[in-house]
């Protein structure tokens, strides 16, 4: 059984507790074992980085720490933390000075970087690691027929990790046909949903996430899915004011991934967390019931 | 007798890991902008911000609204075929707005967001959506604050909404951790 330290984030304790409840549930079904670190803390989102460069470091270091002590990779469900932890990373392992600095900060918590533990993301792991073929297995109820926009965003993606494809990708497509459903054509499927810009700049971000919702709709898309829960709130929280601001009556649904592998697994929708919608999934519900 | 630094070496290096960002590799192709989502927002695209950190406009850099845009979400970074790190640029430019701070707009949220935010978590280890809530919910106007209540109760209905923040159990060892990072006496 494949083994990870699961760091979940602060998103994922409330505002997106469907995200969470799902990946517990999805991880279960692949016989993925999720450890979720004990007495992690938030990751410093973006607002860190305007603040202190080597705080923001610090924080991310605390966490891999904890799961350096548990001897296992993270994983982490949120594009921020994501980046957040994997940057460091790399800084840190690249800069002896730095992580020097910062190990002697977190020898107040008994705590000492190393760089031994991996950071992924979630989709990574279920794609690369756990494999299409076994989710596949593990499709009691195929999705045959929903139309699906598959949402990347941004920090999942971007920056650059390695030699990847950063400009066209397609593991969230083959993840979607493997669940038996059909990713629709999606342009902006990489384009920013605008992040902390739906509090700093309200404006900009409704027109963001208004580009959005516009291109999964007229793809006909049934729901669009994302990795992120910022991605997800903003799409689907401010959808309403989207509509006001720009008159339109978008009703694009908007789940998390594995909310959506859930349910082609035959996994009851109120155990993947699904029902705290603004935008009512009924119609993405029925249709996979067939 | 000690010189000057350029804007441009200031900024170019105001961030520890960037180890010189290479701004002035800059051949102003624009492709930065042309990719940038938030760009129509923003007094000057990222290309022309570059172009004026490399003329040495000081003021007229650090009163733009361009970097407060900055969603992070570093299409422009990924494209550059120069390989400078524009986001961290913005992110270089914040903090240093934030030091001098007559400069920016006080009219702007971000600012104020990104404080909030970090003081929170230096009380608590973790984020708190309410607690985030005064550093903007005011700056909005009463039918921006009636719109942020409305969706505060649907969330709080939805069940998506924390009343009470969740502090991490070595919440002392953290602060004294941060604290040996930053001179922070005073963290309450």
């Amino acid at each position: 059984m494949k083994r990870y330290a699961y760091f979940p984030g602060c998103s994922l304790e409330k505002m997106a507790r469907g995200y969470h409840l799902s990946t517990v549930e999805t991880a279960k079904a692949l016989g993925v074992d999720l450890r979720e670190l004990e007495d992690w803390n938030c990751c410093g989102a973006t607002a860190y980085f305007h603040i202190d460069e080597i705080l923001a470091y610090a924080l991310c270091a605390r966490n891999l720490a904890l799961a350096e002590q548990e001897k296992l990779d993270v994983v982490a469900p949120c594009s921020g933390c994501f980046k957040n932890m994997y940057a460091t990373r790399e800084h840190l392992k690249k800069d002896p000075d730095l992580a020097e600095h910062i190990n002697e900060a977190l020898q107040e918590d008994h705590l000492r970087f190393k760089g031994t533990s991996r950071v992924r993301h979630l989709l990574d792991v279920f794609v690369r690691d756990v494999g299409l073929e076994r989710i596949r297995k593990a499709v009691s109820r195929p999705l045959t027929g929903l139309r699906v926009a598959a949402y990347y965003g941004c920090q999942i993606v971007r920056p650059r990790k390695g030699e990847e494809d950063v400009e066209r990708p397609g593991y969230f497509e083959d993840l979607i046909r493997a669940l038996g459903a059909e990713p629709v054509e999606f342009l902006l499927k990489l384009r920013c949903c605008g992040g902390s810009l739906v509090v700093t700049h309200r404006k900009a971000a409704l027109t963001m996430v208004h580009q959005l919702l516009l291109n999964a709709s007229t793809q006909k898309a049934d729901v669009m899915v994302t990795a992120c829960p910022l991605c997800q709130t903003n799409l689907e929280c401010y959808q309403g004011e989207v509509n006001q601001e720009f008159g339109t009556d978008l009703k694009v649904p908007i789940l998390y991934f594995p909310q959506l592998m859930g349910l082609a697994f035959g996994i009851p929708a109120k155990r993947l967390g699904i029902g705290k919608e603004f935008v009512d999934v009924e119609a993405v519900l029925r249709k996979c019931a067939g | 007798m000690a010189s000057k630094m350029s804007f441009s070496k200031e900024i170019s290096n105001l961030l520890y890991a960037m180890e010189g960002n290479p701004i002035d590799r800059c051949i102003q192709c624009g492709t930065c902008a042309g990719t940038c989502p938030a760009v129509p927002f923003m007094e000057h695209s990222p290309r022309q911000i570059i172009d004026m950190i490399r003329a040495g406009l000081r003021k007229k850099v650090l009163s733009s609204n361009t970097f407060w845009y900055c969603a992070s979400c570093y299409q422009c970074t990924v494209r550059c075929p120069q390989g400078i790190h524009i986001t961290d640029v913005m992110y270089a430019l914040k903090r240093y707005a934030l030091w001098k701070k007559k400069m920016y707009n006080q009219d702007l949220i971000g600012p104020a967001f990104s404080q909030q935010f970090v003081r929170l978590i230096l009380k608590y280890g973790r984020s708190f959506e309410p607690g985030l809530a005064s550093s903007f919910v005011f700056k909005r106007g009463l039918k921006g604050l009636v719109k942020e209540a409305r969706t505060g109760m649907k969330l709080f209905l939805k069940g998506r909404l924390p009343l009470l923040p969740s502090k991490i159990k070595r919440i002392k060892n953290f602060r004294r951790m941060l604290a040996r990072i930053l001179p922070l006496e005073g963290i309450s």
